[in-house]
């Protein structure tokens, strides 16, 4: 009987979680499950959006990697060049800002949140601003170039300027990474300080080994999430460049739009993403699993 | 804390410290400054560069009235304001629900799924993009609002469900305990002592979910195509499109769009920081 009642009320504890969890589980399969497996069906299509998709098994793969698409390779060097320099720059900036910040100042709240404020700022209306400022002609930054005496430039116009352009754009905009940065400097112990203060350590030495290692948890998530959103970045090839000049800013998730929604090739649009997905998971894997080498965990793993 | 004496070397240092802040500071507002300024010039004052104008000589509020009216924004604000509002109370809704189940409730394969819920951060948006885009469209559903409005009736993101569920597990269980004693179920468990406790943390999603939904510009260039269905962000891409050169009107346009955002920032900016914290340590 009492054995009965348990299983009488499992059941209904089942029901009740599932009906909780019902909406994101069903948002799961339907946006996620479900579209992940067309996607890999069609990446072997192909597929022209008006006619039934046609298999072809690894066709779309092979005519990405080995030749005939020529934007293909184009856009993959466009990509890796931004997340290169991008990446770095980002967190190393981010940082700075960071550790600026988590000093004693005046009017402290304010800056911080001062320099999140690029954040909010939507991406169209802040990208129209750097057009004009960044105008070759009449734009503001060649103005000051000009005043202090350096070459002007083209930015998103110029072939060799126009990735540092975005480059730049993007460390404007890491205001939610400068946040993280903060947080994690704040956690560490005041006591780590105060002792090698005692043992005659200077500043570096503090730099070195107390705020490094105890943010590097911090660096780690920033790391992943830096390189997962600049191999997607897309935008500003929208807006600003539209992969110009001479697709030296074809990155490829614009190239991938533009293969999908433009020339209606959606079995290569397909391959595209899942040779993406396949290259976000390989370095996902590889940064956690060399994770262990460089991160400090506080208290051990856990 | 170890306090140092104050020599003027130290006065030396701080003063460079501060002057590099306020560079730092300088560039970052640079971009906000340019627009409003040159939101109130006439075009001529935007192209002359030597030396360039730091602020208008009379102020042109009719570019204002002008970009309005244009561009049909009256339309896009409409739009915009029924796609962010569905937003955010099915983002509310359903993520807090979700992180309730995977907080609070015991059942049969909570941590797979959870597990799986959060393996879709992971999940490059691109991968999913055109199969959802061609469901859409066998549905007849592309070019309305539906698909920027019903995914957030699915559970609203991991990222906001992992959020609530971090906040939901601070909350004492003695709580629930004491309301089941009392007769309570899980429904009047998650509505009277759930959602009224962690206040905060919904502001933080509802807010986040406004700026996202309000700046998104990906959604709406995928779904939409008759202009009286457009939002905000691509009404603006639009508009450049049709007034390239008048500077003046574009900028305008771009200082309306950005004002609620700065308006929703300053209200909830305390949360918002809190919002990023939360999720940024616990990953």
């Amino acid at each position: 009987m009492d054995h009965k009642k348990t299983m009488g009320k499992k059941k209904r504890d089942n029901l009740t979680g599932w009906a909780f969890a019902l909406p994101a589980m069903a948002g799961f399969l339907a946006l996620n499950l479900l579209p992940m497996i067309l996607s890999a069906y069609y990446s072997m299509s192909e597929y022209n959006i008006i006619g039934k998709p046609h298999w072809i098994g690894f066709a779309n793969y092979a005519t990405l990697l080995f030749g005939e698409n020529e934007t293909f390779w184009v856009s993959v060097r466009a990509t890796v060049l931004y997340a290169v320099m991008a990446v770095p720059a980002n967190l190393l900036f981010s940082f700075m800002i960071a550790m600026l910040l988590n000093r004693e100042m005046v009017g402290r709240a304010f800056f911080r949140s001062l320099f999140y404020l690029p954040c909010i700022v939507p991406a169209v209306a802040s990208s129209f601003v750097w057009l004009l400022l960044m105008n070759p002609d009449y734009g503001l930054f060649n103005e000051l170039l000009r005043l202090l005496h350096l070459p002007r430039s083209q930015f998103f116009w110029g072939a060799k300027s126009v990735l540092p352009s975005i480059v730049f754009i993007g460390i404007w905009n890491t205001g939610a990474t400068q946040v993280i940065f903060l947080a994690g400097l704040q956690n560490i112990p005041r006591v780590y300080y105060e002792a090698l203060e005692i043992d005659g350590g200077n500043a570096w030495h503090k730099f070195w080994s107390v705020t490094v290692p105890m943010v590097s948890s911090t660096l780690f998530f920033n790391l992943v999430m830096g390189i997962i959103s600049a191999l997607q970045v897309f935008s500003q090839a929208y807006i600003l460049t539209e992969g110009g000049p001479n697709n030296r800013s074809l990155f490829y998730v614009y190239n991938l739009w533009r293969q999908a929604f433009k020339y209606m090739d959606m079995g290569k649009a397909s391959a595209m993403a899942w040779l993406l997905f396949f290259v976000v998971m390989i370095l996902t894997v590889v940064v956690f699993k060399t994770s262990d080498k460089w991160v400090y965990y506080e208290g051990g793993e856990e | 804390m170890l306090r140092k004496k104050k020599n003027a070397r130290y006065y030396v240092r701080r003063t460079f410290f501060y002057a590099f802040i306020l560079l730092l500071v300088t560039v970052c507002v640079i971009p906000l400054y340019w627009m409003v300024r040159s939101s109130f010039m006439i075009n001529t004052e935007i192209y002359s560069m030597r030396p360039f104008v730091v602020w208008p000589k009379e102020m042109q509020w009719e570019n204002y009235a002008k970009a309005w009216k244009s561009a049909n924004f009256p339309r896009y604000t409409v739009n915009t304001m029924i796609v962010v509002v569905c937003c955010m109370v099915g983002t509310c809704l359903t993520s807090a629900m979700a992180a309730y189940a995977f907080s609070r409730l015991n059942w049969k394969g909570k941590k797979q799924c959870f597990a799986l819920v959060l393996s879709t951060m992971m999940l490059p948006g691109s991968v999913t993009l055109i199969p959802q885009f061609l469901i859409w469209r066998n549905f007849h559903l592309v070019d309305t609002l539906w698909p920027l409005i019903l995914p957030a009736f699915l559970g609203g993101g991991a990222f906001n469900i992992f959020l609530l569920r971090q906040f939901f597990l601070g909350i004492p269980r003695e709580l629930d305990d004491a309301a089941r004693i009392d007769g309570a179920g899980a429904l009047q468990i998650f509505f009277r002592i759930m959602i009224p406790l962690s206040k905060s943390a919904m502001v933080v999603v509802a807010l986040f979910t406004f700026l996202n939904c309000w700046n998104d510009f990906f959604g709406p260039i995928i779904y939409l195509n008759s202009k009286e269905r457009f939002t905000i962000a691509i009404g603006l891409l639009q508009f450049r499109g049709d007034y390239e050169t008048k500077w003046n009107l574009l900028m305008a346009a771009s200082t309306l769009s950005v004002m609620p955002c700065i308006l929703v920032y300053l209200f909830g900016q305390k949360c918002l920081v809190e919002g990023i914290t939360l999720t940024g340590m616990k990953a």
